[in-house]
């Protein structure tokens, strides 16, 4: 099926002149996320989370009594690798103690920490042979700097799924669809055409919404813009496809905003926007590993929060390319202009 | 130009296309008449290869449908909504582009009169206006065939009239139309020959005038049963409503009768027949879906 440019520019061009001009669309798409982050912010800036988070590297299963302390979170650690990514959560606040007990036993804490501090007092009177001190140091990441990369993801999931998902059946249902069929116009060409509008769209308003956030916030990213920008580019693509199997064939807004929610809701549970996923059930785990949005969430929060740069997101992005791909098979495959 | 053999469609059990023959001549107003539910929108969506048939052949120029008939013909849907937050100048240029061939804008202005809201929001254009925004539309593409599918339903009198005058300009530029309508005035204005459809077949078609006189004759005359002694009247006739009607090709001649039978003719009332007339003839009283 050949594309032609003059077709695929006119539609971008109409498409993105009506998104434009829909100034209640385009307010709450840059208002919303932007909101939502600085009232999360300031309600979770007056208080530390009680709870203590411990980090367990125990690879040849020697123990410790510390493991049997109350009011504790363990997160065990697998391997060399998750140690070294332990080391830097501790740096940023976001473990209170790492503890490694292969030889010889040592434990990290952040000099900085309070919580670090508490934590290792209750390892002292735990009564057992003390590991070797390892002391870090590094700012806190805050709620709203580890809620940031969240509610980014989550802006693009709402923006792509409602914006390809919602408009191309309304599109169908009040007949202009049909209208565009009876032209030269191809599938290939108009579904080109809208996602590339879409994927423009949410990129210009991603970059918006952060640095409007990080005027307002100041939040933390120690990594690099260009991963950041794949995250963007690539999550962006990724949603937009998946919005497309939504919008294939149905007339009813009704339906389609029931089954938008139905993909919505799990993904903001489980995809790890408010809360994070780690020392969940291995089977929750997985669940979540089949949503987009996980990946997409994931890979932000390595990018801003672990400083990791566009190697390190590999398996991410790979992910995130290889479900966006097959979306936009079943998606167009699917497609119908009318009924 | 346009010919369709043995067109049928099912939907589940439901046959609302049944076995359709139509030819289309090139510069011709062909109109396709009939009821609510008898299948003349789902007829002319197959021959603008909107929809596919179950079976039956429509074919362009003696082709079957493909890309040269896409180029070539303009549509104006029963029900189409122009997109939000679009002026009207921005649809036309949006659709223009979307042609490898189309007429300039200034001409498709002129033609369609669209120039006192060329700017203006899509959403607030009226009835009349939208419709000659959608003939634009239609239009872009210079076409050889246009599709017109009741394209003044909704429509006041006055905004009827004027769309019938830009459908008959497109007729003085050598276009071939066809017309799906619900108004026999307006098939009668616009259109060279009909075809009248009922429950998903043709049952009748030919040039309006011909066809008025095949049927009817060449007036009709009309009487309160009231004052008719009908077992008196010498002459075929027809009652319906407390009204007497009689066909006729000799209007001076029927007269005679009438009076030679002592009826009163004061409220007597001769008119030729209509496409309406002829409608109903064939279609029935009944009401429909």
């Amino acid at each position: 099926m050949r594309l032609s440019w003059q077709r695929f520019f006119a539609l971008l061009h109409a498409r993105n002149i009506e998104f434009i001009r829909d100034r209640a669309a385009l307010s709450w798409n840059l208002l919303f996320p932007v909101l939502m982050m600085v009232g999360f912010a300031f309600i979770f800036s007056q208080e530390e989370q009680p709870l203590f988070k411990v980090g367990v590297y125990d690879s040849a299963g020697v123990g410790h009594p510390f493991l049997q302390s109350h009011y504790l979170q363990f997160i065990p650690i697998a391997n060399d690798s998750e140690l070294a990514t332990a080391v830097t959560k501790v740096e940023r606040h976001q473990l209170d103690l790492l503890l490694a007990l292969d030889a010889p036993p040592r434990y990290w804490i952040n000099s900085s920490s309070a919580a670090g501090y508490v934590t290792e007092q209750m390892l002292r009177a735990s009564d057992a042979v003390m590991p070797q001190r390892q002391l870090v140091s590094g700012d806190e990441v805050r709620y709203v700097d580890w809620l940031v990369p969240g509610v980014l993801g989550m802006n693009m999931m709402f923006s792509a799924l409602y914006g390809i998902g919602f408009v191309l059946v309304r599109y169908r249902k009040n007949g202009v669809l049909k209208r565009f069929h009876a032209t030269p116009v191809t599938s290939l060409e108009f579904i080109t055409a809208q996602i590339c509008s879409r994927l423009l769209l949410i990129v210009v308003s991603a970059i918006m919404v952060y640095l409007l956030c990080d005027l307002l916030l100041n939040f933390a990213m120690y990594g690099s813009y260009l991963a950041l920008f794949c995250v963007l580019l690539v999550g962006g693509f990724n949603l937009i496809a998946l919005g497309l199997i939504i919008a294939a064939r149905l007339r009813s807004d009704e339906v389609a905003n029931g089954l938008i929610n139905l993909l919505t809701m799990p993904m903001m549970v489980l995809s790890g926007v408010w809360f994070s996923l780690e020392g969940s059930p291995a089977w929750l785990i997985a669940l979540a590993d089949l949503l987009p949005l996980t990946h997409i969430v994931t890979a932000a929060r390595l990018v801003m929060i672990d400083g990791a740069g566009v190697t390190t997101i590999m398996p991410q992005l790979a992910t995130l390319t290889v479900m966006g791909l097959l979306f936009l098979l079943i998606g167009t495959l699917l497609f119908r202009w009318d009924d | 130009m346009l010919e369709v053999r043995q067109l049928v469609r099912h939907y589940g059990a439901v046959r609302a296309v049944n076995g359709v023959n139509l030819h289309i001549r090139r510069g011709c107003c062909f109109g396709l008449l009939g009821p609510n539910g008898a299948g003349k929108t789902t007829t002319i969506e197959m021959m603008e290869g909107i929809s596919r048939p179950t079976s039956g052949i429509v074919l362009y120029r003696g082709e079957p449908l493909g890309q040269q008939f896409r180029n070539e013909v303009g549509i104006q849907f029963q029900h189409t909504a122009l997109q939000d937050f679009l002026r009207v100048r921005d649809v036309l240029e949006l659709y223009r582009a979307l042609y490898a061939t189309a007429l300039p804008l200034a001409e498709l202005v002129e033609i369609c009169a669209l120039g006192e809201f060329l700017d203006r929001d899509t959403q607030r254009l009226s009835g009349g206006q939208r419709q000659r925004v959608l003939l634009a539309i239609a239009l872009v593409n210079d076409p050889q065939l246009l599709f017109l599918d009741e394209p003044t339903t909704g429509l006041d009198p006055q905004s009827r009239r004027n769309f019938w005058q830009l459908i008959n300009g497109i007729k003085g530029r050598g276009k071939t139309i066809l017309l799906t309508t619900h108004y026999m005035e307006e098939a009668d204005t616009l259109c060279d020959e009909i075809a009248i459809m009922d429950a998903g077949k043709i049952i009748l078609q030919g040039e309006p005038q011909g066809l008025l006189q095949q049927q009817f004759g060449e007036a009709v005359l009309q009487l309160h049963s009231s004052v008719v002694q009908t077992k008196t009247l010498p002459l075929p006739y027809s009652e319906a409503a407390g009204v007497i009607t009689i066909n006729s090709n000799d209007v001076s001649g029927t007269i005679r009768l009438l009076q030679q039978q002592g009826i009163a003719l004061d409220a007597l009332q001769i008119r030729r027949r209509t496409l309406e007339d002829l409608f109903i003839h064939l279609t029935g009283h009944q009401l429909r879906g």
